[in-house]
């Protein structure tokens, strides 16, 4: 049975187009293939569909397989069904308005997201960011990273089989969630960094719950290497299952977890240091295998990184303003809002017309997120919404690590795979 | 307009000018980010070079980019990396309105390839070479490039074909 056979099988109902060209594609691939027998149906050959709808693959990703057997001969993904067109409509907000449209897009780490495009407009704006914001936002971020990673944990757990582990991740999840309440008032989507600072200051109550959180974590992340480090179920799922090979790894251009687990300590963090992250001591985990158990190792060594990051900020934090007092660039404070006319025309006018770059500026600026490097490309027309803003994700850039790595293993991998890379929908499809 | 060049950039810089002087057109900076706009013609040459001889291994994103001018409106911005000299360099390039196209370098940065077709789905620049050459977010039954500025924001009414919200009932 040749596979363009295929293409008369399949009814499509809707999006025919989309549909023929994608089977079209998997028909290109590695044209060395041609001819599909039909005889034992574990040595046959099989075309299958996974996904959008399906709950191991992280959202709404699909996959279409060719299967000889249980082994995945090739692979295409079809990507977009979450696509909103966030660039669209950052072309139609200002900056500001724009922000919270970020913590849904990669929607496990929110505080990093803001995070990026507050950087990224303060490059083009020449907007100068206080002390402690910056201390601040290290610690937002890196909270976020421990949150993604727990999050990236449990799944990826799962999917090799141990149910009950997510619930211990989400328990420490929880506290996080517990932890954003106080600092910003949100739990999830928090919408915590302002362009020139962060909305509001850490309180009491906020250090004491961070403080308490780093001091219990480190003790649950042990207990987590005690259960997985030397298991030997997980050991025989990840090991060697996944593997992107060192010499592929940069021209493929994956980033975050998955790079490093290749050997190269790529890392935003340390390449180009933004906030105060050179101003903390911390590693850059990596590892040379490139196989999913690498890129479990350097994701635990990450969150324990992370926390030492934490601890440091809490030490070196000074004191004073959490956001730039340039009625120009930033929002003025509530109390000046509430109190003083000018700080009330300030306030409505930063929301009217927003922080304005100057004409023709471009920048491009990237952040470490937990899944790689994340950065806000703008171009500039001189008014407060930008001409274009481009987010270069790093779950799009691994997935397409993903449809590479996926030919010629097993059937039974894909779900711990897609696991390992961890990429997230709402980032991946804007 | 002076540069102030990090001595990797300016290194790049220097030997682009020496041996791609013809096909070089401007040399600029904003906010602290150096960018190089060159010939579309020797989009590959240069990348070659680039990535061969002068260290750019990592091709970081490609932007698309609608300027809505009368000539060249399209400008394609490669975000290139090199970790030997810790430097980010911005290549562009800019296509003509009527047929924009371009020679994909997908044979130089494997992982161009769906950066490309990324590029190809918001704007309709066309990539000669490419080897899985198809829209990536919206579905190919899709006639327009929505992030062109003449697109509506809302969208066109009727132009995606969305499945039927009655169940079937045969």
């Amino acid at each position: 049975m040749k596979l363009s056979d295929i293409q008369s099988k399949v009814e499509s109902t809707f999006f025919k187009e989309h549909q023929k060209a994608l089977y079209q594609s998997l028909e290109d691939k590695h044209t060395t293939i041609e001819e599909m027998d039909d005889g034992d149906p574990l040595t046959a050959k099989m075309i299958l569909n996974m996904g959008p709808q399906h709950p191991a693959t992280h959202g709404v990703l699909r996959l279409v397989l060719q299967l000889d057997g249980e082994t995945i001969e090739k692979v295409k993904l079809d990507i977009g069904y979450l696509h909103r067109g966030v660039e669209k409509i950052a072309e139609n907000k200002t900056y500001q308005e724009f922000m919270p449209y970020t913590d849904r897009m990669d929607y496990l780490s929110p505080y990093s997201n803001n995070v990026a495009l507050c950087a990224a407009v303060e490059k083009i704006a020449s907007v100068e960011v206080p002390e402690r914001a910056h201390y601040i936002r290290m610690i937002g971020c890196e909270l976020a990273r421990i949150s993604s990673h727990l999050l990236w944990l449990g799944t990826m757990v799962m999917d090799a089989g141990a149910i009950s582990f997510f619930i211990w991740t989400f328990k420490e999840r929880e506290k996080i969630y517990d932890v954003m309440d106080r600092i910003a008032g949100h739990r999830f989507t928090v919408s915590h960094a302002r362009v020139g600072g962060v909305a509001n200051d850490l309180t009491d109550e906020a250090t004491a719950i961070i403080k308490e959180f780093t001091a219990s974590f480190p003790k649950e992340l042990k207990d987590y290497h005690k259960l997985l480090d030397r298991n030997r179920l997980f050991f025989d799922r990840n090991e060697a299952v996944g593997v992107l090979r060192t010499e592929d790894a940069l021209g493929i251009g994956a980033t975050g977890p998955v790079l490093r687990a290749c050997g190269y300590a790529y890392d935003i963090r340390k390449f180009s240091p933004y906030a105060r992250y050179n101003e903390v001591d911390f590693e850059v985990p990596t590892r040379m295998e490139g196989d999913n158990l690498a890129r479990y190792f350097v994701r635990m060594e990450e969150m324990s990184e992370s926390i030492k990051i934490i601890q440091q900020c809490l030490d070196k934090m000074p004191k004073g303003p959490v956001r730039t007092d340039n009625a120009k660039q930033a929002y003025p404070s509530k109390d000046e809002v509430y109190y003083s006319m000018e700080g009330m025309i300030h306030d409505f006018m930063m929301t009217d017309t927003g922080i304005c770059p100057p004409e023709g500026a471009e920048a491009y600026h990237a952040v470490e997120s937990p899944k790689g490097e994340l950065g806000y490309f703008i171009q500039s027309d001189g008014t407060g919404h930008p001409w274009r803003l481009k987010v270069n994700a790093p779950s799009f850039a691994n997935l397409q690590v993903l449809e590479n790595i996926l030919d010629g293993e097993m059937v039974a991998d894909t779900v711990v795979i897609i696991g390992g890379v961890d990429p997230v929908m709402g980032e991946a499809d804007k | 307009m002076s540069l102030e060049l990090s001595e990797p950039l300016q290194k790049v810089v220097d030997s682009l000018s020496e041996k791609f002087s013809e096909q070089l057109i401007e040399v600029y900076q904003s906010s602290g980010d150096t960018f190089i706009r060159i010939e579309n013609s020797a989009l590959i040459d240069i990348c070659t070079y680039l990535k061969e001889d002068l260290g750019y291994i990592y091709l970081s994103d490609i932007v698309g980019t609608d300027r809505y001018t009368s000539d060249d409106r399209f400008e394609v911005i490669y975000n290139l990396l090199s970790f030997k000299d810790q430097a980010r360099l911005f290549l562009k390039v800019w296509c003509d309105e009527e047929n924009p196209e371009l020679e994909s370098v997908a044979n130089i940065w494997p992982g161009a390839n769906w950066n490309e077709r990324e590029v190809y789905d918001m704007y309709g620049v066309r990539f000669k070479n490419h080897p899985d050459f198809r829209r990536i977010f919206m579905p190919e039954d899709f006639d327009y490039f929505p992030l062109r500025k003449e697109f509506p924001l809302l969208g066109i009414p009727g132009s995606i074909e969305l499945p039927n919200t009655t169940p079937d009932t045969d």
